[in-house]
């Protein structure tokens, strides 16, 4: 890849109490990349997912997006502190981000939902952000659903509300949390196809799934986590047909054995 | 029935001075409420345990003991209160400790996706509050603090005992005058209905317009 570098981690270790979530990890992602990250349950994907936007802090190592140290900033005399509530703002707001249960804000509209961080955050006015906020709902098939409140959406259509609110900030990168996991199986593909939309156009993203079957369409780079690191890492064909790694076999044989 | 007529514009002042106590202390209760009950969900921990210590503690005693403590206590390290002053205050200290904790539960009852997702679009602190947990927290907020209200109102009453002529103290004079009490009583205990009942209806009203979240 030779984009430019858009999210690049180093040696990040977090531990919940006693447990080592994340033992060590590095990854670089560039503009335009599609890296899906699967692994076991527990394996710290999702973790460190929340660590890019700082959802999750870490305690060592690095996060970069777009050149800036998303956890800390320099104290003087190389000390970190940790950032401020308004310099995380400016930095989250250029990082998107689509939850596994949608989180939806339930008292807006489906515009209103997009609107929101076009107005507050990006200074908007009323009508260019209306604006922006139906041409994203368009793209996502949602065309005829501006006013709808999201109690009155299909799991599936909530989803695309939630990818739209992401991707209408304009974000350097998109985090995709286990966005299928609490759809309906027949509501799945809606949203996926709404996903390797924005990858054809070039949208930098990092997804965590357990769709096998989307990792391999959509992904430029697989990265197989477990026990808090990157296990194995390359093109969806490098890593699905890998026969050398035995944790990497073992989980895709169990993830095989629940879909057949 | 005449006297009691004749003793209505004086028991009107009562219930001026009863509604002015209540105004004011729903007032302060409300604002410094909402700010001790953010403090305690999203505040720092060193400001977590002196408000969780004032609520527990204000809740613990009753109500009378704190009102008498505020106006024989406080003039012993030479704080000099006016009567009125000193039930406000000890009313409002009171209400507050009861606030935080309708505050705090209907922030908290607020799912942490909330949150998260208001941050994830870069929000700042004091937007997430306002446009996204605020909106959603109002509804649960609304019917405990109506009852509080109708607590303020009603607990009110004992201001009369340390000599502020409140609705409840004039219909005593009223009663000292005329050896009529049950008479007196009954339009006394109408009134106070009338002004909380008022307030539940309105409080209902005000649900409604929020019943567009779901549970």
């Amino acid at each position: 890849m030779g984009g430019e570098l858009v999210v690049q981690i180093r040696g990040v270790r977090k531990s919940f109490g006693a447990n080592q979530v994340l033992d060590g990890v590095d990854l670089d992602v560039h503009k335009g990349e599609v890296v899906v990250v699967i692994g076991p349950s527990g394996g710290g994907k999702t973790t460190l997912l929340r660590c890019i936007n700082l959802l999750e802090t870490y305690d060592e190592g690095s996060i970069r997006v777009d050149g800036v140290e998303v956890g800390f900033r320099d104290g003087g005399n190389g000390v970190r502190q940790p950032r401020r509530d308004r310099e995380l703002a400016r930095i989250r707001a250029d990082i998107g981000m689509v939850f596994q249960l949608f989180n939806l804000f339930p008292h807006l509209t489906a515009r209103e939902n997009v609107m929101l961080g076009l107005r507050k955050v990006r200074g908007l006015s009323a009508v260019e952000a209306r604006q922006t906020a139906e041409r994203w709902l368009t793209r996502v098939g949602l065309g005829d659903k501006f006013e709808s409140l999201p109690s009155q959406l299909s799991g599936g259509q909530q989803q695309r509300v939630g990818i739209a609110r992401a991707v209408a900030m304009g974000p350097k990168v998109l985090l995709l949390d286990e966005i299928t996991s609490a759809l309906d199986p027949e509501l799945v593909g809606e949203v996926l196809s709404v996903v390797q939309e924005l990858a054809r156009d070039g949208m930098t993203m990092i997804v965590v799934t357990h769709e096998m079957t989307f990792a391999r369409d959509v992904a430029t780079r697989i990265v197989f986590m477990e026990a808090g690191r990157i296990q194995i890492q390359g093109t969806p064909r490098e890593v699905l047909s890998t026969t050398g790694h035995d944790r990497l076999k073992a989980f895709l044989a169990r993830i095989e054995m629940k879909h057949h | 029935m005449l006297f009691a007529l004749q003793s209505l514009p004086f028991l009107w002042e009562g219930l001026l001075l009863t509604l002015e106590v209540s105004a004011l202390v729903v007032s302060i209760s409300l604002v410094a409420g909402i700010i001790l009950g953010v403090g305690i969900v999203y505040g720092p921990r060193w400001l977590y345990w002196p408000i969780r210590m004032y609520s527990d503690v204000l809740r613990g005693i009753p109500l009378l003991v704190l009102i008498f403590f505020i106006y024989y206590a406080l003039p012993l390290a030479s704080i000099n209160f006016t009567n009125f002053v000193s039930v406000v205050v000890a009313l409002s200290a009171f209400e507050t400790a009861h606030i935080i904790e309708v505050v705090r539960g209907a922030l908290q009852s607020i799912p942490r996706g909330q949150n998260e997702a208001a941050k994830s679009i870069g929000l700042r602190f004091d937007q997430r509050l306002l446009y996204v947990i605020a909106p959603q927290a109002v509804r649960r907020f609304l019917p405990p603090w109506i009852n509080a209200v109708v607590d303020t109102v009603k607990g009110s009453a004992l201001v009369s005992l340390v000599g502020i002529v409140d609705l409840m103290l004039a219909i005593q004079q009223v009663i000292g005058r005329t050896y009529k009490p049950m008479p007196l009583y009954v339009l006394g205990a109408i009134m106070y209905f009338i002004i909380n009942y008022t307030l539940s209806s309105a409080s209902r009203h005000l649900e409604a317009r929020y019943a567009y979240i779901r549970e």
